[in-house]
This record gives structure tokens, C-alpha cells and sequence, in this order.
């Protein structure tokens, strides 16, 4: 039987960091995407949101998130944004105050990423470290465009390079 | 990634119409898990429900949920017992959703099954995560979503996969 779950791409942040890990050429071969992000921000914090960007569009009027988190053991909380600066946003990972060497958590679903309809994507995260600064959280994110995805880029909310030993690694999934 | 038989598409549905259900029978006892991705619209706001069952679905008060979730503002949570479905494994609107559920163990016959369910729509409710139940101890050959009084429009699709451990 064929593989029906295939790596596409790896990629490891070098020495000095990197400013986005970028997918490009995505086939449009596969039914959905998985992308598996273990990173670190350079930026002084003990987490630091992502940003996504498809097909290079930094359009954020095309972009709506939501996310509901928990952080430092007792608190929640739920944020948004609708086509504004905070809406290619899609959870976080640790930065340069987190315990070191750790490395938060990021995991993304884009289902039906090669047709022409709006394209939504799931997505789990986590920043834990040896400290109390912590968080873990749930987010999605509407791209209200219809071409095929054939390019992601992450990167960090403020621009700061993702750290050295960042690794993400994105799957094709096809559903025959 | 030779995962080709770890991961295994068992069926597709791609709705060429309107429809308030999609049911799949006779599923592959071959696997460990099963993983069920939906993405879609429908014609108005409803919960996405879950029924599973052996030979045909379970419509008894054997059922029950927990979720948090947020939708921009706040996060919340909530929990329902003995209801006749897995309650809002996702949501449907007339903004693009999509429901990733996973059923662990689903042909263990000692056991009760769990389902885990990630469901997003940016467009009415936000983002949750969904914990159901279902108590039996019958292994699941069947199962179907149900959105209530909506119906999920054309396009609307849903594949279930197969995951073994070995």
C-alpha cells in the first residue's frame, strides 16, 4: 500500500538562529498537512507567540484567530484577532528566558489544505519550562482564501530569530 | 516515513449535497485507534455530534462530554452526562469548521470507549477541545455525525482513518 502519510520536508535552525522556517513547493498531492514544530524564540521572555503566513501572503485582513490557553498553573484565558495585527498569530513556544535548552511544543493540522475553499487549521501548543512561567493552548486559524496552499512560513510574532536546534518537520496525509 | 500501514485512509465522504448526517459502517477491526478529520460548512450554527455503536449506532443515554474552549474573549468550560450523543465534538456555522476526533482503543471489548475531539471555527464558538464517552463495552463498527437542525452543505467532508501500534 502507498504511504498515505509521508514526511515532505524537515528543517533545523542553525547556529545564530533563523529568521522563519519556510515551506515552499508544497505538492498539492495530499489531502491534508501536519506540521510538528519543538522551537525556542531568541526574543527576552519565557514564551513567544508564532506567526503563520500562507502562500507568503502577510495580508492579515485574510487571516482570523482564536485561542484559549493556560498559563502558570492557575490562569485562562481566550484571544482573537479578526484581520488585524494579531490574526496570523497560531500559539507559541518558549524564548530566551525559559528554562534552557527547552524547547515548547507546536503541532498544526490544515485539512483539505489543496482545494478552493477557505482553508481552517487546528493547532496545539505548549511552553512548559522549570519555572512557573508556563502555558498551554489550543488555536485555530481561517484563511479566507482559495487557492491551494503551496507555501508556510512561521516565524516569530516579533521578528526575533527562532534559536538554534528549532526543528519542524511538516506531513502529507492523503485520504485514498 | 514508511507509515503507509499505521495510517490508513478507511473512507471518504464528500457530501454532493446537503445533509444533517454521515455514517460509516462496517469499519476495519484491523486497527488500534481511529483518527476521523471533517472540514466544511453548513447552513447555520448546530453542535457536531458523535454516535458510535456495534452494527448500528447507540441512540441510548450513553453518552457524556467535556470541553474548554474559547472564543476570543474567554475560555470556558462545560460538561453534560448521560445524553443520547458525544455532544459538540465541533461546531458547524456558515464559517468554515474543522473537527479532528480521535477514538482510542475503539474494538476493546473491556473497556468503555474515550474520544478526543479538536474543533475549530473562527466564525462562532472559537477553538475547543472535546473529551466524550461512551459507555459500552462493545467495540465500535459504526459511527456517525449528526449536526441537530443543521444541515452541513455540499463540499462538506469527512475521512476516517485507521491507526495501528503495530
Amino acid at each position: 500500500m502507498a504511504n498515505t502519510f509521508e514526511l515532505l520536508a524537515s528543517s533545523t535552525v542553525g547556529s545564530g538562529g533563523a529568521a522563519s522556517i519556510d515551506f515552499a513547493s508544497i505538492p498539492s498531492t495530499y489531502t491534508d498537512l501536519l506540521i510538528k514544530v519543538s522551537g525556542r524564540s531568541s526574543t527576552s521572555s519565557d514564551w513567544e507567540d508564532l506567526k503563520i503566513a500562507f502562500n507568503n501572503s502577510t495580508t492579515d485582513s485574510q487571516y482570523y484567530w482564536k485561542a484559549v490557553y493556560g498559563y502558570s498553573g492557575t490562569n485562562t484565558g481566550s484571544n482573537q484577532g479578526n484581520g488585524n495585527s494579531n490574526a496570523r498569530l497560531q500559539g507559541n513556544v518558549t524564548a530566551a528566558t525559559a528554562t534552557a535548552n527547552a524547547f515548547g511544543t507546536w503541532e498544526m493540522y490544515v485539512p483539505n489544505y489543496a482545494t478552493s475553499n477557505q482553508k481552517t487549521v487546528s493547532t496545539d501548543f505548549a511552553s512548559e519550562n522549570n519555572s512557573s512561567s508556563t502555558l498551554l493552548g489550543l488555536a485555530t486559524n481561517l484563511w479566507n482564501q482559495t487557492s491551494a496552499i503551496n507555501r508556510i512560513t512561521i516565524a516569530t510574532s516579533s521578528g526575533t530569530n527562532l534559536a538554534q536546534y528549532t526543528t519542524a518537520y511538516i506531513y502529507g496525509v492523503k485520504n485514498a | 516515513m514508511a507509515a503507509g500501514t499505521t495510517y490508513v485512509p478507511l473512507a471518504t465522504t464528500t457530501l454532493g449535497s446537503a445533509t444533517n448526517s454521515i455514517t460509516f459502517s462496517s469499519i476495519s477491526q484491523s486497527y488500534t485507534d481511529l483518527v476521523l478529520v471533517c472540514n466544511g460548512l453548513a447552513n447555520t450554527a448546530s453542535s457536531f455530534d458523535i454516535q458510535v455503536g456495534n452494527g448500528s449506532v447507540d441512540t441510548g443515554t450513553n453518552y457524556s462530554i467535556t470541553l474548554i474552549a474559547g472564543d476570543g474573549s474567554s475560555a470556558s468550560g462545560y460538561r453534560e452526562s448521560n445524553t443520547s450523543a458525544c455532544q459538540q465534538m465541533g461546531i458547524v456555522y456558515t464559517t468554515p469548521m474543522n473537527s479532528i476526533i480521535y477514538f482510542m482503543n475503539y474494538k476493546n471489548t473491556n473497556t468503555y470507549k474515550t474520544l478526543l475531539s479538536r474543533n475549530n471555527n473562527t466564525g462562532f464558538r472559537g477553538t475547543a477541545a472535546t473529551a466524550g464517552l461512551w459507555r459500552s463495552t462493545s467495540a465500535i463498527n459504526t459511527i456517525k455525525i449528526g449536526t441537530g437542525g443543521a444541515n452541513m452543505s455540499a463540499g462538506f467532508t469527512a475521512t476516517l482513518y485507521g491507526i495501528a501500534a503495530a
